[in-house]
């Protein structure tokens, strides 16, 4: 084994083993802790030196750990040290945790932030370091919000798995944190989303919910477009001027089997209706080909499952597509435009109708109004665009 | 090694710019957008290599006044000002060894290509952080 694949091995034990501390009783945040202080004498000791079974060891010195920093209160010391004398995991202990965990790093108490952070912690396997860098704030912040995330929810009880749309809500938020940094944040929250899905399959009376397998296809079939979404300057590349050609057909076909799964539940949410709108997109070998009746046939179906302004707006994109840019237009007005991106859909449906000054006047204001910098760049140089062309 | 502080502004009260460089980037066409990030990319990943980078930062430019209102209060917010005389597009923080080679960096950052891929001449300001305290100052 290579140092990654130790990593790698660390990552995925790290869960099950807080999993077992907290279903034998003991304290959420004090195993956590446990369980990072144990990472951390694996990674001195594993490279070169594998243990023959290595979530027992993992489990053994996470106990022993626990056991340490429990010894300094003395009230509680009994029911740990109960916690510990039981005996090694057996067969029963190989039961999922993943969902317990996740419900209680997702509890509706926790702000979503703080939610994410302890999220990618506890259940992710990361250390707090690697969160911090891949927010872009200092380690102690970081290591503070986990803390503090943890002291909320002390006291919460673990006997039962919380609410999976709540778990589901968090793990799309880190899929939409993007993979800027060195970790990548939507690459962790499809391993999670997968460990969910297994859980899931394993144990499937409590989380039967299609949606849980949904959220994953709709992770897939975005990702899989990644390589195509920026290009060498990191600008953004809009889908229909994407190289289709880079997309990663095995993520795209992986994605639909699991979509194909999901609706066969036959209990449609919100994430499988836009995995069907990503898997159409998926689907078309140009963005001319793009079957967009059957996409706005989802848009409806989305609305009714779960309207908000956002799906009504890029229901009007769909709109724009099927019935003319005019008709687009028609269905945008009714939208709210205190939208961030309300005026890039306008721009984009202005041009299609062939009235560059409108959309140059549109794109500049949605340039203008762009939240991230990759979005501003790639408004105005659309913009720029249509006035090179007009000259 | 001491730490600066490169201020990008979008507009401001300091020098006159370069004639011939007063074009807003929403003025230029797609290709000189993109050689433009191009160029800042760079220059980020060669005061990285540097060891020089601290970090950077881009402002959206509306902004808002805020100030406390008294116990048990609501912030009392003013603004937005969007015709303020001095408004920041971005800062950059680098960590060198000295004053002269600040200096070279912004001038390496101003000469960043704008239209016709001319450089743009762009005034940055360049602020110089307070020190450290050493362990040896009495």
């Amino acid at each position: 084994m290579d140092d990654g694949q130790v990593n790698e091995l660390m990552r995925t034990l790290a869960p099950r083993v807080l999993g077992v501390l907290v279903r034998r009783g003991a304290d959420f945040a004090t195993a956590e802790d446990a369980v990072q202080e144990a990472l951390i004498e694996a990674v001195r000791h594993w490279p070169g030196n594998l243990p023959d079974e290595p979530k027992a060891w993992l489990l053994r010195v996470a106990g022993r750990k626990l056991i340490d920093a429990q010894r300094a209160e003395a009230a509680r010391r009994r029911r740990e040290e109960r916690v510990h004398d039981e005996p090694a995991s057996g067969p029963t202990e190989q039961s999922d945790d993943t969902l317990l965990l996740l419900s209680r790093c997702c509890h509706p108490a926790l702000s979503p932030a703080s939610a994410i952070a302890l999220t990618l912690r506890a259940v992710g396997g990361l250390t707090t370091a690697q969160i911090a860098r891949a927010f872009l704030v200092p380690e102690a912040t970081m290591a503070q919000r986990i803390s503090r995330a943890k002291r909320t929810i002390t006291g919460e009880r673990f006997d039962a798995p919380g609410d999976v749309r709540a778990v589901l809500h968090v793990l799309y938020l880190i899929f939409n944190e993007g993979f800027t940094g060195e970790i990548s944040l939507a690459d962790e929250a499809i391993r999670l989303t997968r460990q969910l899905v297994a859980a899931a399959a394993r144990d499937a009376v409590d989380i039967a919910d299609p949606e849980v397998s949904g959220l994953l296809a709709l992770m897939l079939l975005h990702h899989a477009r990644r390589a195509a979404r920026y290009n060498a300057s990191g600008e953004l590349i809009s889908l229909d001027q994407q190289d289709r050609s880079l997309w990663d057909t095995a993520m795209i076909a992986e994605g639909v089997d699991v979509l194909q799964g999901a609706l066969a539940g036959d209990r449609l949410g919100p994430y499988q209706a836009q995995a069907a709108i990503a898997a159409l997109h998926d689907d078309a070998p140009t963005a001319e080909e793009t079957d967009w009746t059957q996409i706005l046939e989802w848009y409806d179906e989305l609305t009714r499952l779960a309207d908000s302004p956002v799906v009504a707006l890029n229901r009007a994109v769909a709109v724009g597509q099927v019935d003319g840019p005019r008709a687009g237009l028609a269905v945008l007005a009714d939208v709210d435009p205190k939208l961030a991106r309300w005026d890039a859909v306008a721009a984009h449906l202005y041009e299609r109708a062939d009235d560059a000054a409108q959309a140059i006047r549109h794109y500049t204001i949605a340039a203008d109004r762009a939240t991230s910098l990759f979005e501003r760049t790639h408004l105005m140089k659309q913009a720029a665009r249509l006035r090179t062309q007009q000259q | 090694m001491a730490k600066y502080l490169l201020l990008k502004h979008y507009r401001h009260n300091g020098p006159a710019p370069v004639p011939g460089t007063e074009v807003m980037m929403d003025q230029w066409t797609p290709e000189e957008i993109t050689a433009h990030i191009d160029y800042m990319s760079r220059f980020a990943g060669r005061l990285t290599e540097r060891g020089e980078f601290v970090s950077e930062g881009a402002l959206l430019p509306e902004g808002t006044f805020v100030r406390y209102d008294g116990e048990g209060r609501p912030p009392v917010t003013d603004g937005p000002f969007a015709e303020t005389k001095d408004l920041i597009a971005g800062y950059m923080i680098i960590d060198v060894e000295s004053q002269e080679r600040a200096y070279e960096a912004a001038a390496e950052l101003s000469a960043a290509p704008g239209q016709g891929g001319r450089p743009l001449y762009e005034w940055l300001e360049v602020r110089p952080f307070f020190a450290e305290l050493q362990a040896t100052a009495e």
